[in-house]
């Protein structure tokens, strides 16, 4: 169930044209804009899923209410079909939306540029790094944080300096999963910054619509998803992935 | 892809009056079963049952939904399935060998590729469609004709030229002499319509038909060219259709008088 398809793939794909597909100029493009976008959410994710990561190991000591309340609103983005998490960042930052018209007091208009992908990418993302990150934290040994505290170090210096070492494996393979989440993203993009190539027309974007006029062109950008998916995946060694789903 | 599919190209399955047309029907034939010969018009027993999946071109979304109501009534056993998506993307589905029994496209490109891939045979045009320059309700940004598209500082939406709307846009631009800056090229009619509809987008090319469709949100710009530029629409049963005659009545019934006449009614020029 997993792998056929995408080996049903692989097999179509007219590997002899590949080489001459995959220079082409819209393909280049979309694959730039794929990586520098991903690259750039990614990043995001890392400075505020840190801290909400925090937040959420923390959160065992709250009412049920409020915690319940939290890890929902994380876990929202995850399970909302993504088009969906598109028209809801229309409708804030839309023309009409809520902060849309203060944003356009200073100039600023969202929607359909390059930042639009990454907030895109950032809002589907995001949850990836903070469970990656969350699972980790929760299993530290809290006694160095403490050791730390009696030496006079403050709470955030303790974080940094020994709680983030600790965890890091598993904030490097939330950054992979939160990378390759980015890459493939789609509904939420073209519903919220639209499709023009070279401004928002990414990989997942330009294959769906080569796939309206020319399959092979689908294929060749499909294999380019797969191959940059697999590569970072590979990069992430073994052990660090059981930190991410168990512990 | 599936899920990308799935999220653009709106399946639309209303729950049918079938039951109360069939319950209707039993009643007819209790009452006609104590002697008279048979109930006359669309109580006759029909030839036809199952349900007929039809692929067609977004523009048609609101036309035939409710023709599909009217062939629903009008054939109880019968249940309508509309999948509706930009043409070409239906067209490649189809020549993948998704299951469908009659495919409505938006131009004679796309019907091309189906009928060469062997998929359908013999379409027939059953409408026409131009486009309209459209601009949200108020038109905010003062647009007055198809130069305007060229004006860098406007947001505006065109249909990618791989899918009709996009195609035909293409054309009326050229003819125009208008280079356009677009901010987005979509994949189909209304994914643009929506946009401009929302206030993101200042001006678009989009079919009359679409104009009409959305109502009191947007306003169209009489484009003088438009009318050079004509979209004609094709339908044709799939040569593998599992449900062949349930498949030409409704192919029937869209390019007969109550299918002209609705398709009229929504904007359509006559095929």
């Amino acid at each position: 169930m997993l792998v056929v398809p995408l080996a049903a793939l692989v097999a179509r794909v007219p590997w002899p044209e590949l080489p001459a597909l995959l220079a082409s100029q819209p393909v280049l493009e979309a694959l730039w804009l794929s990586l520098a976008t991903a690259a750039a959410s990614t990043a995001i994710c890392l400075v505020l899923g840190i801290p909400m990561a925090a937040l959420l190991a923390e959160a065992d000591s709250w009412p049920a209410v409020p915690r319940r309340l939290l890890r929902t609103a994380v876990t929202i983005p995850l399970v909302l079909p993504p088009v969906i998490g598109g028209i809801a960042l229309l409708m804030l930052f839309g023309r009409r939306g809520i902060l849309g018209p203060a944003l356009g007091a200073f100039g600023v208009s969202l929607p359909f540029t390059t930042p639009a992908v990454v907030v895109a990418q950032t809002f589907v993302a995001l949850p990836f790094l903070v469970f990656a990150v969350e699972g980790a934290l929760r299993s530290t040994d809290r006694r160095f944080e403490a050791a730390a505290a009696t030496l006079g170090a403050g709470r955030v210096r303790t974080f940094v300096a020994v709680t983030l070492p600790a965890v890091a494996p598993a904030v490097a393979a939330g950054a992979v999963l939160c990378f390759t989440r980015a890459l493939g993203e789609f509904g939420a993009t073209i519903t919220f910054a639209g499709s023009l190539p070279g401004v928002t027309r990414t990989l997942p974007i330009a294959s769906y619509l080569a796939l309206q006029s020319d399959p092979a062109d689908a294929l060749a950008l499909a294999v380019i998803i797969l191959a940059v998916s697999i590569a970072v995946l590979l990069l992430l060694r073994d052990r660090w992935l059981p930190g991410v789903v168990a512990r | 892809m599936a899920r990308s599919t799935s999220s653009h190209g709106r399946a639309a399955v209303r729950p049918a009056p079938t039951l109360l047309g069939a319950s209707l029907l039993v009643a007819l034939a209790g009452c006609a079963g104590s002697g008279a010969a048979e109930a006359p018009g669309s109580a006759e027993p029909d030839a036809i049952t199952g349900t007929v999946t039809v692929f067609a071109a977004a523009s048609l979304t609101g036309t035939f939904d409710s023709l599909a109501t009217e062939f629903e009534s009008e054939h109880p056993g019968v249940r309508v399935v509309l999948d509706y998506g930009g043409s070409s993307g239906l067209a490649a589905q189809l020549v993948e060998g998704a299951p469908a029994d009659v495919f409505a496209s938006a131009n004679e490109a796309t019907m091309t590729t189906v009928v060469d891939a062997g998929v359908v045979a013999d379409p027939q045009p059953f409408a026409t469609n131009v486009l309209q320059l459209v601009v949200p309700a108020g038109n905010p940004a003062g647009v007055t004709g198809l130069a305007d598209l060229a004006r860098p500082e406007l947001v505006v939406a065109l249909c990618d030229p791989a899918v009709p709307c996009g195609a035909a846009a293409s054309s009326l631009l050229e003819l125009a002499g208008v280079v356009a800056v677009p901010d987005t090229l979509e994949q189909d009619v209304k994914a643009v319509v929506t946009k401009v509809a929302l206030g993101e987008v200042d001006a678009a090319l989009v079919y009359t038909t679409d104009t009409i469709a959305a109502g009191d949100a947007v306003e169209a710009i009489p484009v003088p060219e438009a009318d050079a530029v004509v979209n004609r629409y094709l339908i044709a049963r799939l040569v593998d259709s599992a449900n062949a005659p349930a498949a030409d009545a409704w192919v029937a019934w869209v390019t007969g008088t109550h299918g002209r006449d609705a398709l009229r009614r929504a904007g359509f020029g006559a095929p």
